[in-house]
């Protein structure tokens, strides 16, 4: 599975990357988390908010920082 | 309902805590307001309290006066600071930027810059997400001047300091501050649309927007979900600010207690229009220090500083700041930045200045 973490690199972004990471390892996923930083890109998903969290190329979830727990659900549906 | 939209409705419920029955949520949070009401009319009793009986301070002294003060204005802006930040996070979960982009496409610039201006205070974004939302807002054809009036209002009528200017200074001039705010977003992004800048955009900009199609809205959220983002609110701002509040109160307090009135007269009194300015210079680099710098000033302000260099200050503190800029430096090319910056700082020099002539 591709986690994408869609932010231009502030504090809440870094922290949704984190929170992506420790939730596939949680649910025992094997996902790759990557982090997109280029704006194009970004636009490419049609986000207005960041961070942005995809799955597997949908956008799952835009301008918050969703807990650990919270994206371990949605990685385990 | 399209594919898009039933995933971010599923997301949203997974997010969600479990479902509780209404009443029970409206009697919680009736609870609350009541205990939250109880602990505030406790806070004068209670530092008068603490101040005379037990640490034996006589509050017409130095250190007694200064005491009392901190006993009394740091819970007291706390409490505040919850309720606001509790409530203004509610409110924002009925505005997201996909819905503010929707009223704001197809409007034209005037009616345009004052509606953008109101939804800049109620749209939740923090300052990293400037850019995609300075994109979504272009790709829909809403006026750049228009846009700019979003980006100038939202950062510059900041809910922490409306809080703090209600608690330390009373309504009259949160009042003040908000309908100045507002102004300055309105009239420096009407004057930045007059001035035809979009060849300052980076051309990317407009390249990129021609082949995209605008996003859909996110289905409503059930009402238990928008009191936990009012919570969550209340987590991140206040859990943040809080260590500056009370130092700033501290350092407001030591000015109340040690330093004579009309001290600051000179300085920052009304005489001195050059105060207006060198407030706007002082504050663009002091952003992130916001919640700790009102109660200073306030202190200041007692000692005999003009409150329209004190409004100026804050504005810049809050409303124009270096990592903003570096950040839309991204999609804006310098000189419109440098203009933004400019016609911004304009407006709150004209409103200092006007402050205190006025009052």
């Amino acid at each position: 599975m591709l986690i994408q973490v869609l932010g231009t690199g502030c504090a809440k972004c870094k922290a949704l990357t984190a929170n992506a990471e420790a939730a596939a390892r949680a649910a025992g996923v094997d996902a790759r988390v990557e982090k997109v930083e280029d704006l194009r890109e970004i636009m490419k998903f049609k986000v207005m908010s960041t961070p942005a969290l995809v799955l597997d190329g949908q956008v799952r979830s835009t301008g918050k920082v969703l807990t650990v727990e919270a994206i371990r659900q949605l990685l385990t549906p | 309902m399209s594919a898009h939209a039933r995933e971010l409705a599923a997301s949203a419920r997974a997010v969600a805590p479990p479902p509780r029955g209404r009443a029970r949520l409206y009697g919680a949070l009736g609870g609350a307001l009541v205990l939250w009401y109880a602990l505030y009319r406790l806070i004068e009793p209670g530092a008068e309290l603490v101040t005379r009986r037990l640490l034996r301070l006589d509050p017409t002294t130095h250190l007694g006066s200064a005491v009392a003060f901190f006993l009394f204005e740091v819970p007291k802006v706390l409490l505040l600071l919850v309720l606001v930040v509790f409530a203004v996070g509610v409110v924002r979960s009925y505005f997201t930027p996909e819905r503010t982009r929707a009223i704001l496409s197809g409007r034209r610039e005037s009616a345009g810059n004052v509606l953008a201006a109101l939804l800049g205070v109620v749209t939740p974004f923090c300052s990293c997400s400037a850019v995609p939302l300075f994109l979504g807002f272009v790709e829909v054809g809403i006026p750049l001047g228009v846009t700019l009036s979003f980006l100038v209002s939202a950062p510059m009528v900041n809910e922490v300091a409306l809080v703090l200017l209600f608690g330390l200074f009373g309504w009259k001039v949160a009042a003040l501050y908000l309908a100045t705010g507002l102004l300055v977003a309105v009239v420096s992004g009407f004057i930045l649309g007059r001035l035809g800048l979009e060849r300052w955009v980076e051309p990317w900009v407009y390249e990129s927007m021609a082949a995209a199609a605008p996003a859909e809205d996110a289905p409503p959220l059930p009402f238990a979900e928008r009191l936990d983002q009012g919570l969550t609110a209340v987590r991140e701002v206040v859990g943040k600010v809080w260590p500056y509040v009370v130092a700033g109160i501290a350092v407001g307090a030591g000015v109340h207690g040690y330093v004579p009135t009309g001290l600051m007269a000179g300085v920052l009194g009304k005489g001195a229009w050059w105060s207006v300015p060198l407030a706007v210079v002082l504050g663009v680099p002091m952003y992130s220090n916001a919640a700790g710098i009102i109660p200073v000033v306030q202190a200041l302000l007692e000692k005999g500083a003009a409150l329209g260099t004190v409004l100026a200050f804050m504005m810049a503190v809050i409303g124009l700041s270096a990592p903003e800029a570096i950040i839309l430096r991204k999609v804006l090319r310098p000189p419109l930045i440098a203009t933004f910056f400019g016609v911004v700082a304009g407006g709150i020099l004209l409103v200092g200045w006007l402050f205190n002539a006025v009052l």
